[in-house]
């Protein structure tokens, strides 16, 4: 049936569609396999070398995952009768099988893979609901009130916050509500430009029936190939193009939820309200916790006449930096600018595809030639900022220019419109590189903050310092890949994003160091006035760091909305709060 | 806790191998020395900005703009061009001319005045590794003029980046010595701040700026001044707050604090040390006062040390002592004032550093000595003060003193060579030694003579004072137990507590480390054989009485300074230097009975002690000069009670 559609071409215990990996063939050649991306199919000859080098690991040393789901292991499910039978009766789809209960237990922390790829189960739904509509999910969130079982709404399942975990304090029947059914698009309003969509579609979907029509919503956040509306919702999502889009606050016009107490939404669609704090504002970043987000109106664009790529090499990131602040100041941020720095413009080499003709390689000689020794950039320091530009094709052109010439001033180089493409196909492949670092010794993750504009350099210097001293003083034997990116600017400010991972030979419990070394860099984080989560969200993961983030009395008027919203806590997911 | 000072006090003193950088100088050609290749890394790989870069980001930075901004009733320009006229006046321009040139004149300099300079070279291998991850921050002691040229001189000589020196502006205002030494890296501060807002905007945001571009180690005296006494001071705090705010602030990952130790048999400006706290005033720092000075290059000054300690890591300090969050809500070039927690955690960490400066001090067998000249200023026999200048020694090495005394000598030669330096404060005659009354012309009143004599005791007394931290903690652990009816740890520690508060000026404890000291104190003790301790209980061995009894005995001239006393709960006491800040002229009424004439401990000064702790925050300070201590100077014997500004009165006993 098409309940398990995705979770058939989808990993079981990694990222993505299982017939994309990256992989080391026979003669050691870096490889990505399948056909749905621009690199699938290709050979990447540096992968190797700077895959060995950057973490000391060696293909001989593998660590392959369990291949397939051992059905035994999975926990008997917790099944309350006759909410079963009542479910059957109103007509939504059900299932206890075990893979999907499994599926749908976790989200992409390196945790919750890696007890996967190990065979390892923890505590699962005991049953999968597929409601079709709004109105299965008010029955199924009736029943589930009056039989006192615990639901956790499942949209994509893209989360990095713990968020999917089931509570290990949870006795009740624990019941994941995939909401992948709803996913029709119910009316588009060309007069206003909105959408009216059912909060399951995922994003890629909602955009390319979209563009089919002309439009598009332009809210893409890396994970929007699997990531659900109602999860965005759910954790205030960001999208790369937010500088022309905006978030998905700026994005959404009205939201139906469904709440053990009733149904929420406003009475209207006017652009904007003086009505009391806004209620929307409850509901985004509840993560969960109080009850499903059903439909949703979304404001729409025409799609764009023009699309343009770019890329600038500075000298180093603090020359980066002072220019996309600069490019922040003037309010003319492209659609999309992200500044990459050193080592994560070493590693985007390290993934360029074998040169198919020997003049592009001349050229790429070339152009190496020419930034490092004619201009002097040292090959260590260069950091490389990707551009999209996005609209009518004369603005565009306009708009490239202000910004290279802004650039310019602080010693950046143009430097073509391919590296920058090949910048953006590569955040969607990133995430398969982690699993093929977990065959070979090496575990990894992203995180992310916002920080003021004054403090991006020394937030992102203080991190990935504390990530290398802590990885050594936790006797992880070399040296920690520890990089960040710039990937939104705003005007107050700036997102960073970093990636950190080591090679863990050696380690006893290389879990247990990975999540000590993530604290402390969140902790740094927080002590160099990052904030605790821009777009990922606060899950479990993070909850401990909740009070101080949101003051005693923040924290206080959040539980007191759960407490009246959902008062016996059957939106048991225990994020956040 | 203080894990950092534990882990030192737990053993003796790791041994380290010196090193006399003079000793090629003898060989080699000084020229040669000074024009050789001169290259070191820069600090944290970021290339030195020049002087006048270092200036322009400094004028330019938000921070002064903000001060400037609220400088009212004056055109912004002006301010401005004022700014800029304090920080001309302030800067350094380091130039490697200079340096070359200041270590060609050095080498000849040295080379005279000492025999060796010794330098542990594994402490400067840690320094040249610590520049090269993060800011270093030099911190050395201070008890010589020449102290920052020996420190410049050795990194010269080590290929390691001249620092950047914090120096009082009294040398600037020496002609052409002024200008040598800003070109040699120093900058100068003013004395006397005050409350001169711009000044301290100025002052404030170049020494971050240098730490946070991290080019070079920022130098200065977290002591303040030299120590007229050689006994360490308790830090200033306000370059601390200055150095340390770039970290707090998260501008740099992490400083490295790194003590040093300079030690010297004999100091160049003892005589003017001594003459100094007799109250003759301190001649002005000039050039012709410098080349009048020449004579001290006459003589001969021994050996001195320079002991580079291992680099404090300040985030490794600050761990779970403050909270970096706190600058998150206000822009971090706001001025303000440093919080409490930055204050309390600034001022743990300059007494740690100098309490490292301490331990790292390399002592000459004459500061033992002197120590029992003291006790026995009438004169002693030769042979008995060598005998107990061995004994003192092994007290001494049992409490994790550095001695430099070699093991290649005969111990007596090595007592009386050391000995023989001092020529001028002491002098062994016919198996007899004597403290010697400085040389002048005949006749003498009796003032003078008393100024003469007492000025060689007061020398003397300052070679004791750079030995005096080897035995402070066990000894008050001594006095402690000395006023306890009966053997319990917890009474003792209480008392303890009290001296600790009560000398609290007097010696440098690190705020908040009682448990620490008192524990330091009681290993001393028992590492020497002279208490045995049980679970509860502190009691001395029969064996090691003397060891009890000497201790005690370091200690009671300052006891005696401090007239403890006390009626009802009321605390009165007498500091000496408190009275010294108020009332100089006293000095030499007080001073001499001080150091002589020691008198036992009164059992009943246990009588007076308070009955916990925390009764020692004086909040009545009372203070009575008495009768006896004026004896010496005739004229005024004055039992009035001293009042200063913070000094109320109150019925005498």
């Amino acid at each position: 049936s098409s309940h398990f559609f995705r979770q058939d071409i989808m990993k079981w215990n990694g990222w993505g569609y299982s017939d994309s990996r990256f992989l080391f063939n026979k003669k050691g050649q870096g490889e990505f396999t399948g056909k749905r991306y621009r690199l699938s199919g290709m050979i990447l000859p540096s992968l190797k070398d700077w895959f060995e080098a950057t973490f000391g690991t060696s293909l001989q040393h593998k660590t392959p995952a369990t291949p397939t789901l051992n059905v035994s292991a999975v926990p008997p499910p917790n099944l309350v009768e006759p909410f079963v039978e009542e479910l059957k009766v109103a007509g939504v789809a059900a299932s206890h099988d075990p893979e999907g209960r499994v599926f749908r237990s976790h989200g992409h922390c390196l945790h919750e893979i890696f007890a996967l790829r190990e065979g390892r189960i923890g505590r699962v739904p005991d049953l999968v609901v597929w409601p079709n509509c709004h109105n299965d999910v008010v029955k199924i969130v009736e029943l589930a009130c009056k039989y006192n079982v615990c639901l956790m709404p499942y949209g994509g399942g893209t989360s990095v916050s713990s968020a999917l975990e089931c509570p290990l304090e949870e006795t009740r029947s624990v019941v994941s509500l995939d909401t992948s059914q709803m996913n029709r698009i119910l009316w588009i309003d060309e007069k206003n430009l909105t959408v009216h969509v059912e909060a399951g579609i995922i994003g890629q979907d909602l955009e390319r029936q979209l563009n089919e029509s002309g439009y598009c919503t332009g809210h893409e956040p890396d994970s929007m190939e699997f990531s659900s509306l109602g999860g965005w919702v759910a954790t205030r999502a960001s999208g790369m193009k937010k500088n022309i889009y905006g978030n998905i606050e700026d994005l959404v016009v009205h939201i139906k939820m469904v709440t053990p107490r009733g149904v929420i939404e406003k009475s209207c669609q006017g652009p904007r309200m003086s009505t009391g704090p806004d209620i929307h504002h409850f509901i985004m970043g509840s993560e969960g916790t109080l009850g499903v987000v059903t439909e949703v109106t979304m404001k729409i664009r025409p799609l764009p006449e023009y699309q343009k790529y770019g890329s600038i090499v500075f000298p180093n990131f603090q020359q980066g930096v002072s220019c996309l602040r600069e490019v922040a100041r003037q309010r003319c941020a492209p659609a999309s600018i992200r500044l990459m720095d050193n080592e994560q413009f070493q590693f985007g080499h390290a993934l360029k595809p074998q040169v198919s003709s020997i003049f592009t390689s001349f050229l790429d000689g070339l152009k190496k030639f020419y930034i490092t020794k004619f201009k002097g950039f040292e090959p260590h320091h260069l950091c490389v900022a990707t551009l999209l530009f996005e609209g009518d094709r004369e603005k565009v052109l306009q708009h490239e220019k202000q910004v290279y010439d802004i650039a310019a001033k602080f010693g950046g180089l143009a430097a073509g419109e391919d590296n920058g493409q090949r910048g953006y196909m590569l955040t969607f492949v990133i995430a398969y590189l982690r699993d093929l670092g977990m065959d070979y010794y090496v575990i990894g993750e992203s995180f992310e903050t916002s920080v003021p504009w004054d403090r991006v350099l020394d937030l992102c210097r203080n991190v990935k310092e504390r990530i290398v001293r802590e990885c050594k003083e936790r006797g992880v034997q070399f040296p920690p890949f520890s990089t960040c990116r710039v990937t939104q600017t705003y005007d107050a400010g700036a997102c960073v994003y970093f990636y950190f991972a080591f090679n863990y030979r050696g380690l006893a419990d290389p879990l247990h160091v990975y999540e000590r070394v993530e604290h402390e860099a969140r902790e740094e984080i927080l002590a160099n006035g990052g904030s605790l989560s821009h777009h990922h969200g606060v899950g479990k993961l993070r909850k401990e760091w909740m009070r101080e983030a949101v003051s005693t009395v923040g924290l206080g008027m959040l539980q007191s909305v759960k407490e009246y919203v959902d008062p016996n806590n059957i939106f048991g997911n225990r994020n956040l709060l | 806790g203080g894990h950092l000072l534990q882990s030192a006090q737990s053993s003796r003193a790791e041994p380290a191998s010196f090193v006399d950088i003079l000793e090629e100088r003898r060989r080699g050609s000084d020229i040669s020395h000074a024009l050789r290749a001169f290259s070191p890394p820069p600090g944290c790989g970021a290339p030195p900005p020049s002087p006048s870069a270092l200036n322009k980001m400094v004028l330019e930075s938000q921070h002064l703009r903000y001060v400037v901004a609220a400088e009212s009733g004056k055109p912004q320009a002006r301010v401005r061009e004022e700014a800029a006229a304090l920080l001309d006046e302030m800067s350094q321009n380091l130039q490697v001319t200079f340096i070359r040139l200041l270590g060609f004149a050095l080498s000849k300099i040295f080379t005279r005045l000492f025999r060796r300079i010794q330098v542990n070279e594994d402490g400067l291998a840690r320094l040249q590794q610590a520049t090269q991850e993060h800011p270093v921050i030099l911190m050395p002691n201070h008890r010589s003029y020449v102290d920052f040229l020996v420190l410049s001189y050795i990194m010269f000589t080590y290929d390691l980046s001249i620092p950047v020196i914090a120096a009082g502006i009294p040398l600037m205002g020496m002609s052409l010595i002024g200008e040598i030494f800003r070109r040699s890296g120093a900058f100068f501060i003013r004395r006397a701040i005050g409350s001169d807002k711009l000044y301290w905007a100025v002052l404030s945001e170049y020494v971050r700026t240098i730490v946070r571009t991290g080019f070079a180690p920022v130098e200065f005296y977290v002591e303040g001044l030299r120590s007229r006494t050689l006994k360490s001071l308790t830090p200033k705090m306000g370059m601390m707050h200055m150095v340390l705010e770039p970290f707090l602030k998260g501008e740099v990952y992490d400083l490295s604090l790194v003590p040093v130790s300079i030690s010297y048999d004999r100091v160049l400006e003892e005589s003017l040390l001594a003459h100094e706290l007799l109250g003759v005033p301190k001649p002005r720092e000039t050039t012709r006062g410098l080349l009048k000075a020449r004579r001290v290059l006459e003589q001969d000054y021994g050996s001195m040390h320079v002991y580079f300690g291992n680099p404090v890591s300040v985030r490794e300090l600050a761990k779970g002592r403050i909270g970096r969050g706190q600058y998150n809500l206000v822009p971090r070039d706001l001025p303000g004032r440093p919080s409490e927690e930055s204050q309390a955690f600034a001022s743990a960490a300059a007494h740690r550093v100098v309490r490292l400066q301490e331990r790292g001090t390399v002592l000459s067998p004459w500061s033992l000595t002197a120590l029992l000249v003291l006790q026995r200023p009438d004169g002693t026999r030769w042979d008995l003060l060598a005998r107990d200048t061995l004994w003192l020694r092994g007290i001494a090495l049992q409490l994790g003193a550095r001695l430099d005394w070699p093991a290649d000598l005969p111990d007596l030669e090595v007592m009386s060579s050391s000995m023989a330096l001092h020529r001028s404060v002491v002098r062994c005659e016919e198996g007899c030694v004597w403290l010697v009354e400085e040389a002048g012309p005949e006749p003498v009143t009796q003032e003078e003579g008393v100024f003469r004599r007492a000025s060689a005791v007061l020398m003397c007394a300052s070679y004791r004072n750079q030995a005096l931290h080897v035995f402070t903690r066990p000894a008050m652990v001594a006095v402690a137990m000395g006023t306890v009816p009966g053997h319990s740890q917890e009474d003792i520690y209480r008392h303890f507590c009290f001296l600790r508060d009560l000398f609290a000026n007097e010696f440098v404890f690190v705020p908040g480390c009682g448990p620490q000291d008192f524990e330091e104190g009681c290993s001393g003790l028992q590492q020497c054989g002279a208490v045995s301790a049980t679970d509860h209980e502190l009691k001395p061995t029969e064996e090691e009485r003397d060891t009890i009894v000497f201790l005690s005995a370091i200690l009671e001239p300052f006891i005696e300074t401090y007239q403890v006393t006390g009626d009802n709960c009321t605390l009165l006491y007498f500091s000496l230097r408190n009275c010294l800040s108020f009332f100089p002229s006293h000095f030499r009424e007080i001073f001499p009975n001080s150091t002589r004439n020691p008198v036992t401990l009164r059992r009943d000064t246990e009588g007076y002690l308070p009955p916990t702790p925390t009764c020692c925050k004086l909040q009545c300070p009372n203070i009575y000069f008495r009768q006896s201590h004026c004896r010496i100077h005739p004229g005024s014997c004055s039992p009035t009670p001293l009042c200063g500004p913070q000094v109320a009165t109150s019925s005498p006993i």
